[in-house]
């Protein structure tokens, strides 16, 4: 084909973009087939550096986006046609716009890190190989879950990323209750992933169309509203799908049982990438969702009542991923308020903010645990390397994983100056303008009681002295220079990360806001999202901050009122809990609720329906064929004399029969 | 002319098939079915078919009969052949069925309005030989032509593996005993 | 009897055919049994050749020789295998030979 001048602006010269979701995928194939008997620091290499290439081009596709006019920013590139049938055309293509390339970034750009980290935390584990090709794994279907140009596209990526997640909680599947966390995860994750498909299907039935673009014009242009009760259906069944995926009331009980995954899985996946699949989501389908106010406050109420809930179990819980796992819930529930009052960009800064600091986080988390587990061996006692009752006083022992830690604390308490005061605040700043002032309040002693949790961590692990033991005391050190490398490098992402999302009324650009703009130009101009138009005080503005900052710091305060304190004045670690200590501590019986009124009846029914209805009454009539055919059988093979001239004669008189059908037959 | 040869062959023909199944002795069915054999070839000629009545003569007069032939005599059938005489109702039943077979076949033969279906006699002499025969074998029918080649050959393996013997030899006492040993 | 036609052909290819049929219904001996076989066989080629002829169509006579070519294949086969159930049996009689029985 010849290339003519426009063509050249056409798809023409973006099919460079397949490699990105490819160049992972090429790591897997190589890793399984070809690497079998490489050593581990090349296959470590060589897996992270096909994440690191595809960062390298996500990061020229983002200059190339930059470089096109503002409305010209939606670039769509089929590749393949897959499934053809009827008006249903599904093809395997890719969207770039301004929203998937920041996704883009934030994907294999912390993924690639995480790789990195993981050379030196997998170090010496038989699974080392299976690992890096599960993660591999992980990157090629989230890239296709954020660059798919149609539902479908994105489902497939949903599922993908589903598994991998399944693959990697269950990593050390020999033991019992890692393995059965992954399954959990992957059996809650299929009721939201119900929920998501049956929106898909509504979508078809009622615009039949599936992609992106043409399904958010075609709204766009004949919306009605008689269409909105079709619309809130769909949007709700969407949510469905981002509350098992995002872990958000009432499905989020996976996440916290996922920290039976190795530590980098747990930062990548369930902590900065996959989780924020369902935000993601949400914000794709920004104009579907803004069409339907009653699933807006949904969405805004349930992210809402997570952060809240969350945060309040993270308070009193001793294993350090665990805490940090129900932070992750709480900030999920922080960013599905942010979407759900329509403040997307704002959601989706958090998403970015919040990769850095939670990848942070829980590599610092991994850190220390190595160090702990590493101690413990040497000492030869049996503590549990993530009880943050047997740490204390690391400060001065893993000083790089101390301050990276630290860093990454302020950041997610709130502090200004770090990237989570920007985005934290921006929600809470658009919670308040739109109106959802209960919302806005529930949303604000959330993170005051996230500033508390997150320092109480801090307290117990880093400052006092340390409860493991004089033994092994001595054998704390720190982690290889491939973790503290990366902790150094998400830690200095944490800070100056909130700098894209400096909010207006600070003298800021909002930089991620406006580059978002293009995708969400359609849901502005609709009467729900009015206050955006709307004017509001900047001392109204600057004073919910300063509030928001007051109750950071007194959380903070409290934190080390309770637990920055001498050993033995540290009573609250052996005390029994009472009240409602008691009730968090036991994480409100959830667990124990959904045990009892979902999983005993499905298992008691199933109990049923193995010895009752299938082997007496399937098996039963099955078996009665059976004896029966064997019955007949035994009459029948008398026939079988084993005579020749038997058969000769049965066989001679069957031709005389055909012949005389023949003959007589017409 | 013609009419005549006919009728000649054609009792040979079934003269010989019926001595043939009728024989006792299987080395006597043999010779009977040799003389079948060229009374078909001397139709075969009747019907212009000059390299087919050749081939009929070569081969199957020729070859498969040598074969009968010195099976029969290897097997020494006649000192062995103690086909049970009396089964009288098994015999009757074969020859009733074979019968009807017959009728059936004769029945349809002179139902079938053979004028209607246009057959005129060939009168192009050269439709027969080797020369127009072997043309469209090798042209045409190359394909089947070959595939008849492989199935001889695989005909070839399956009869030496049948008749394989194992044949072991071991020496005792200063003297070599050889066994053989069917294998199939 | 006017003129030799077609169905003279076909009645005598007919009437060699179910002489062949009462040899295999009839007869116990292997050999013999197998020369019935061949029986039939040359009927259905002296049918088919009689048809080539009548038509004036040469690709009968093909069939007819492919014929002749696996009939000699099977006699080759047939005969080791009666070779080797004598061996085995020392008798040819198909009625002593009924393992396959049901």
């Amino acid at each position: 084909m010849k290339l003519t001048p426009d063509l050249l602006h056409s798809t023409h010269d973006w099919n460079w973009l397949i490699l990105i979701p490819l160049l992972p995928l090429f790591g897997v194939v190589l890793n399984t087939f070809i690497f079998r008997k490489a050593p581990e620091k090349f296959i470590g290499w060589f897996s992270s550096s096909t994440v690191l290439i595809s960062f390298i081009l996500s990061v020229l596709a983002f200059f190339q986006l930059k470089s096109l006019p503002i409305q010209n920013r939606s670039i769509d590139v089929t590749f393949l046609t897959w499934i053809q049938v009827g008006n249903l055309s599904i093809d395997w293509a890719v969207l770039l716009d301004p929203l998937s390339v920041v996704m883009m970034l934030i994907v294999t750009g912390v993924g690639g890190v995480i790789h990195i980290y993981s050379i030196g935390y997998m170090h010496g584990d038989p699974g080392f190989r299976k690992f890096f090709i599960f993660l591999n794994l992980f990157i090629f279907f989230m890239l296709w879950l954020v660059m798919g140009n149609s539902y479908p596209i994105l489902f497939i990526g949903w599922e993908g990323v589903g598994l991998c997640s399944y693959l990697l909680i269950g990593f050390w599947y020999k033991d019992m209750a890692k393995a059965s966390a992954g399954k959990k995860a992957f059996i809650v994750n299929r009721i939201g992933d119900w929920g998501f498909l049956l929106g898909m299907i509504l979508l078809f039935v009622n615009f039949e169309t599936l992609k992106f673009t043409e399904l958010f014009s075609k709204v766009n242009t004949t919306y009605t509203p008689e269409i909105t009760p079709t619309l809130t259906l769909i949007t709700l069944l969407l949510f469905v799908g981002a509350t098992g995926k995002s872990a958000q009331i009432p499905l989020y009980i996976w996440l916290p049982d996922a920290m039976a995954g190795p530590t980098p899985v747990s930062a990548l996946i369930h902590a900065a990438t996959m989780v924020t699949a369902g935000v993601y989501m949400v914000a794709r389908s920004n104009l579907l969702f803004s069409l339907s106010p009653i699933s807006m406050e949904v969405v805004a109420t349930i992210g809402a009542l997570t952060a809240l809930f969350a945060a309040t179990i993270g308070v009193r819980q001793w294993d350090i991923k665990k805490i940090l796992a129900y932070s992750t819930v709480s900030q999920l529930g922080f960013m599905f308020l942010g979407v759900g009052v329509g403040a997307y960009e704002t959601g989706i800064a958090h998403v970015m903010t919040h990769a850095f600091f939670k990848a942070c986080l829980f590599l610092g988390s991994g850190a220390v645990i190595h160090s702990m587990e590493h101690a413990f061996h040497k000492a030869h006692v049996h503590y549990d390397p993530q009880d943050i009752r047997y740490m204390g006083g690391l400060r001065s022992k893993i000083p790089i994983t101390y301050w990276t830690f630290l860093i990454a604390t302020i950041a997610i308490a709130g502090i200004p100056g770090f990237s989570g005061f920007f985005s934290k605040d921006e929600i809470l700043w658009k919670t308040f303008a739109s109106g959802h002032i209960f919302l806005w309040v529930v949303a604000t002693i959330t993170a005051g009681i996230t500033a508390f949790y997150m320092f109480r961590l801090v307290y117990l692990t880093f400052f006092g002295n340390f409860r493991g033991g004089v033994e092994s005391e001595g054998h704390i050190q720190e982690v290889t220079p491939y973790m503290t490398f990366i902790l150094i490098l998400l830690a200095v992402l944490s800070v100056i990360g909130g700098y894209l999302a400096v909010p207006h009324a600070l003298g800021g650009h909002f930089l991620i806001g406006e580059w978002l703009q293009p995708v969400l130009q359609d849901s502005r101009k609709l009467p729900s999202l009015a206050y955006y138009q709307e004017h509001h005080s900047l001392m109204l503005e600057f004073g919910l901050m300063g509030l928001s900052v007051i109750i950071a710091i007194l959380g903070i305060y409290l934190a080390s009122k309770y637990f920055n304190q001498k050993p033995q004045e540290l009573t609250v670690l052996t005390q029994k809990p009472k009240g409602i200590m008691k009730i968090l501590e036991n994480k409100y019986w959830i667990d124990e609720l959904y045990e009892f009124t979902i999983v005993q009846p499905i298992y008691k029914f199933s109990i049923f329906a193995w010895k009752v209805f299938d082997a007496t009454g399937i098996d039963g009539f099955i078996n009665s064929i059976g004896s029966l055919v064997v019955k007949i059988g035994e009459h029948l093979r008398k026939l079988q004399t084993g005579y020749l001239s038997n058969y000769a004669l049965l066989m001679s008189i069957g031709i005389l029969f055909t012949i005389a059908w023949l003959v007589f037959g017409k | 002319m013609i009419k005549i040869a006919f009728i000649i062959l054609s009792l040979i023909s079934i003269f010989s098939a019926l001595m043939v199944i009728s024989r006792k002795n299987p080395v006597a069915s043999v010779l009977w079915l040799v003389f079948h054999f060229f009374g078909i070839a001397g139709l075969y000629v009747l019907l212009g078919a000059h390299f087919l009545a050749a081939v009929q003569i070569i081969v199957y007069a020729g070859a498969i009969m040598v074969l009968f032939l010195f099976v029969v005599m290897m097997l020494n059938l006649n000192l062995v052949n103690n086909e049970k005489r009396g089964k009288i109702i098994g015999k009757s039943i074969g020859a009733v069925v074979s019968g009807l077979v017959l009728v059936l076949f004769t029945y349809s033969i002179r139902t079938t309005k053979w004028n209607e279906l246009f057959f005129n006699q060939v009168t192009d002499q050269e439709w027969g030989t080797a020369v127009k025969l072997g043309s469209l074998l090798f042209s045409n029918w190359l394909v089947p032509f070959q595939i008849v080649g492989i199935l001889l050959f695989a005909a070839v393996i399956g009869v030496v593996a049948l008749m394989k013997r194992k044949i072991t030899r071991k020496v005792e006492n200063g003297i070599v005993i050889t066994q053989e040993e069917d294998v199939a | 009897m006017s003129e030799i036609t077609i169905h003279h052909y076909i009645a005598l290819s007919a009437i060699i055919f179910s002489i062949g049929v009462a040899g295999v219904l009839t007869r116990k001996n292997a050999i013999i049994l197998f020369m019935s076989i061949e029986l039939m066989l040359n009927s259905s080629n002296l049918a088919l050749i009689a048809f080539a002829s009548f038509m004036s169509n040469p690709v009968g006579q093909i069939f007819a020789l492919f014929v002749i070519a696996v009939a000699a294949a099977e006699v080759g086969v047939g005969l080791a295998i009666i070779v080797t159930v004598y061996r085995n049996r020392n008798s040819i009689n198909i009625d002593d030979v009924h393992l396959m029985k049901g």
